[in-house]
């Protein structure tokens, strides 16, 4: 049975706890609706993109011109793996679930006889990646001091991926990342970025336009903006589902907090209680014995 | 009175426009083009350059430094790599820039060598262009 005082101390710390998760839930919403924001900022030119895209992909692909970011480079031996990941831990699954998916990924890749890259972003998922596949590390790109993420950030990652493309390191290049579909549920997806993949749209659309300069040389420059685009869609998304995850995180710790104060008070009561009954009754059977 | 198509500017990060406009001009990759109402459809590319659209509020400019846009009959969309309002623009942005596609040119491929070339000589002709203003 603990005393008297560890109990008031024990309360005290944990009153403590509940302060700081407290405090880290409602940092965490104000910056979940900055990063929704720029989420929701960043969709018309994603999606804008990917419209033309599609047109343009449809009339090109098949073709023997087909530039080699969208038919590929004909063998799919290497995979990159592009690990996405928070900087930070304290949000629940949410790194966990991103490097899940991609052991698994990696997994059902080396068991298929294929060799697997992995380029990780963020360093939490580095740490948690680092135990089984630290030999198949390529690469990291530390986001840390970065406060805001911005375009430039995903172009950069996205020419990285494309060097080991380019040089013929990876054939196949898929990020992961998580989606975010509202605070309490974030969804760890894989990507293919390379080589592209549309939905195969009727290749009609592309036949409307007049292009200039020719189809394929607008295809050729757009494709490199693509990946950086989808890289950045999902920079941002992940950015989201972090501070949701971390939201949810704190949420659940401070209510926890809160059950734990209740009952040590209870436990403190109980034992405050029994010491004075105990002292009450020493006294009265004292007395009786004179 | 000529018609009026909608104009809109979208950036990776955000929205800089979307109006009503009666003419957008465009600094094409292979040259500049003003798009009108009933414009036939057109995709083309863009090289850095100054982007103006004349709305009923008056003209409106933009600095921007490639990507693409997307022309229809009724509407202008240009998704820009990076797009900056015309008077937020400093020498200092642009020596920024300027810096920027001077080393993406330096470490280019050789194949890729004369386009980062050419991608270099255009940004220097903007900021010229903008400085005289």
């Amino acid at each position: 049975m603990p005393s008297l005082k560890d109990l008031k101390s024990r309360i005290t710390s944990v009153k403590n706890t509940r302060k700081i998760t407290k405090a880290m839930q409602m940092v965490a919403a104000a910056k979940l609706r900055r990063a929704q924001e720029a989420a929701e900022a960043g969709r018309p030119y994603a999606e804008r993109m990917n419209a033309v895209m599609t047109s343009l992909a449809g009339g090109v692909a098949g073709s023997e011109g087909a530039p080699r970011l969208l038919a590929g480079s004909g063998k799919d031996q290497t995979h990159l793996l592009v690990v996405m990941t928070a900087e930070r831990g304290l949000c629940g699954g949410f790194n966990s679930s991103i490097a899940k998916l991609a052991r698994t990924h990696a997994q059902e890749l080396t068991a298929q006889g294929k060799t697997v890259k992995i380029l990780t972003v963020g360093k939490k998922g580095r740490e948690q990646l680092k135990r089984d596949w630290a030999n198949a590390f390529v690469g990291h790109i530390d986001l840390s001091d970065v406060k805001r993420v911005g375009y430039a950030n995903a172009a950069d990652i996205a020419r990285q991926a494309t060097a080991y493309f380019d040089n013929g390191e990876a054939d196949v290049v898929t990020v992961f990342f998580s989606r975010f579909q509202s605070v309490i549920s974030q969804i760890p997806t894989a990507q293919q970025i390379i080589p592209a993949k549309f939905e195969a749209e009727a290749g009609a659309a592309s036949s409307l336009y007049d292009y200039e300069p020719s189809e394929e040389t607008i295809l050729a420059d757009l494709l490199p903006r693509n990946i950086a685009t989808q890289i950045f869609t999902a920079l941002l998304e992940n950015g989201a589902s972090e501070q949701g995850a971390r939201m949810s995180a704190m949420d659940n710790a401070t209510r926890n907090a809160g059950d734990m104060i209740n009952k040590l008070t209870i436990q403190f009561n109980r034992s405050r209680q029994a010491a004075i009954t105990k002292e009450l009754i020493e006294i009265i059977s004292g007395a009786e014995a004179l | 009175m000529a018609g009026t198509l909608q104009f809109d500017l979208v950036s990776p990060e955000r929205r800089l426009a979307s109006v009503s406009a009666t003419e957008v001009q465009i600094p094409g990759a292979d040259g500049d083009m003003t798009a009108m109402e009933g414009h036939s459809p057109t995709i083309t590319t863009l090289r850095p350059g100054i982007l103006r659209a004349v709305t009923s509020e008056g003209v409106k400019s933009y600095i921007v430094t490639g990507g693409f846009a997307d022309i229809s009959p009724s509407g202008v969309t240009v998704l820009a790599e990076r797009a900056i309002p015309a008077e937020e623009a400093s020498s200092t942005i642009l020596d920024e820039i300027l810096a920027e596609a001077r080393s993406l040119a330096d470490a280019a491929l050789p194949e890729d060598k004369a386009q980062a070339e050419k991608n270099v000589s255009d940004v220097a002709a903007l900021r010229d262009a903008v400085q005289k203003h």
